[in-house]
């Protein structure tokens, strides 16, 4: 071995030298510069696994909510919000379970409710929504609808509550003084299921004519026609939108 | 017709008793050849008898390697994951499935995803957000999500006639061949065995070619530390046997979540109930977020 060394010319012995002090160099700074448990599991840093699974949990989830809060959960449990997760309202309650003295926030006004229930075109039919600007603009969701058993109640007040659009526009018409009801006759389900249980609707001319026939027995200053006369072959409807008639005269 | 020999044969054989027995070929027309055994001579059948023996012992001998492999105790490796409470990712392979049709588009997945994982408040970072899908009527769609849909959307009209609209929930895919991985150049961004994909946040250097690689843009640079973020699928809670933080607060179970490959996992059950479509199937990473009732248009 020292033989052959020997016969190799000077130069490239200097090169040799050169080039292992060089291999040298590499190793004890991959040693100190790759961290000793990289490729411990795989073609990455070990300690980073566990790094990562030891964060902290900040959703208790709600199996630890009900632990405590048993008498809500039977309710929440029995109602359409059984699926909904404590912590979708109340927010992240890790915090709250370690100590109760950190208390969650409840909401107590319209916004948390209308991120799922305001009416979007493109949510699933049949999942409960509502036009918020028209549905009783003041009042917080909660003084009609508990949030962990949210039914509709009793009935809504008025039609007004859902269908706004018609009862402002109603109410500066002629018709302001007729009831809905005069015209649609709703069941009480209607309120619950509206679109399974449609309310009816005026069929006839004659319905409109039980107060615009010159014969009606009404009281003076309703405009009259004669049935008979005016425009026979179309419904009232087709030409009188019936929740703003005459509408600019 | 073959078939037909070959019974003509047998009866032939069987009333005639001849002395010679007739070879009986297989109706598939193969070139085995049995003889019918009433025919065959005392020698033939000791030869099978023998074989028969034979046959079980080297077969028990094969099982006997086995069987002592079986009554050793298994050595606990120490290249072998273990996290946590004795979590070992070899065991487990996660997915997600996601219901377009419950969607309702609240956001609070995408809202309980950055308190949980700590995500800047600001729009354009998002470890999950919903997008608004509209298609119009010559076939386009018209897709937004204002702020990950974490304030839920707007009505927000449009001139053309839409003839459908849903909300697609997004995260990362988990990829079975991540690409993002493929590209790291420092190692930064890795797949457990339980098939979630992962950043170290101490490693990565913020070079963002994962961000570039990642077809469903799940990544982003986080602005204070400047390193890929991306979804664990909440990997700190899964080791504790939690769901994620998004399927955790679903309103309407439009996420769900659970084991690939055991029976009993709701995802399993998810699969075969609904029709099951993933995102950019074409690019081969095989994603482990299954979509049901998944609209063509959507990417």
């Amino acid at each position: 071995m020292l033989k052959l060394w020997k016969k190799f010319p000077g130069q490239l012995k200097r090169l040799i030298l050169i080039f292992l002090l060089f291999v040298a160099a590499l190793m004890t700074a991959r040693h100190f510069l790759i961290p000793h448990d990289y490729g411990q599991y795989g073609n990455y840093r070990g300690g980073s696994v566990h790094e990562i699974a030891n964060l902290e949990v900040k959703y208790a989830g709600q199996i630890v909510c009900v632990d405590c809060h048993d008498d809500i959960a039977e309710i929440k449990f029995a109602g359409y919000h059984k699926n909904v997760a404590c912590e979708v309202c109340h927010g992240p309650g890790a915090a709250h379970v370690e100590d109760s003295d950190i208390e969650l926030t409840s909401p107590r006004g319209r916004d948390l409710c209308i991120l799922c229930h305001e009416y979007l075109p493109s949510r699933p039919t049949g999942f409960p929504q509502i036009v918020s600007e028209s549905h009783n603009r003041v009042k917080p969701c909660i003084s009609c609808h508990d949030p962990h058993d949210p039914v509709p109640p009793e009935a809504p007040k008025e039609c007004s509550a859902c269908h706004g659009t018609i009862a402002r526009t109603k109410s500066h018409s002629y018709h302001a003084d007729v009831e809905c009801v005069y015209c649609h006759q709703a069941s009480p389900e209607h309120k619950v299921n509206p679109r399974e249980n449609l309310p009816s609707k005026p069929k006839t001319r004659d319905f409109c004519g039980k107060c615009h026939a010159e014969d009606a027995d009404v009281e003076f200053g309703i405009p009259r026609v004669d049935m008979d006369a005016h425009e026979k072959r179309y419904v009232c409807w087709q030409c009188h939108y019936p929740h703003l008639p005459e509408a600019g005269q | 017709m073959m078939n037909n020999k070959i019974i003509n044969n047998k009866i032939n054989n069987k009333s005639l008793n001849t002395e010679k027995p007739e070879p009986i070929i297989d109706s598939a027309g193969c070139d085995s050849v049995r003889y019918d055994s009433e025919h065959n001579d005392a020698g033939c059948d000791a030869g099978r008898r023998n074989f028969v023996n034979c046959a079980l012992a080297s077969s028990a001998l094969m099982m006997v390697p086995g069987m002592l492999g079986a009554g050793e105790e298994e050595k606990p490796d120490p290249n072998e994951l273990v996290l946590g409470d004795g979590y070992r990712p070899k065991d487990h392979k996660w997915g997600m499935g996601i219901d377009i049709s419950k969607c309702i588009g609240c956001g609070r997945c995408a809202d309980a995803c950055k308190s949980e994982n700590d995500v800047p408040r600001e729009p354009f970072y998002f470890r999950t957000w919903v997008e608004r899908y509209r298609i119009l009527e010559n076939g386009e769609a018209v897709v937004d999500s204002p702020n990950g849909a974490i304030d839920s959307f707007d009505e927000d009209k449009l001139d053309e006639r839409i003839i459908r609209s849903f909300f697609v929930p997004k995260l990362c895919n988990q990829c079975e061949h991540p690409p993002c991985v493929q590209v790291c150049p420092v190692g930064a961004s890795y797949r457990v065995e339980d098939g979630v994909v992962l950043v170290d946040r101490d490693y990565c250097v913020g070079c963002s070619y994962c961000l570039q690689a990642c077809p469903y843009g799940a990544r982003f640079l986080h602005p204070e530390t400047r390193t890929a973020e991306k979804c664990t699928f909440c990997y700190h809670r899964i080791v504790k046997g939690l769901v994620p933080a998004c399927v955790e607060v679903c309103p309407t179970q439009a996420r769900i979540f659970g084991e690939m490959e055991k029976k009993s996992s709701p995802i399993i059950r998810f699969m075969r109930m609904n029709n099951i479509g993933v995102l950019k199937h074409s690019l081969n990473t095989e994603p482990k977020v299954f979509y049901a009732n998944l609209d063509k248009e959507v990417r």
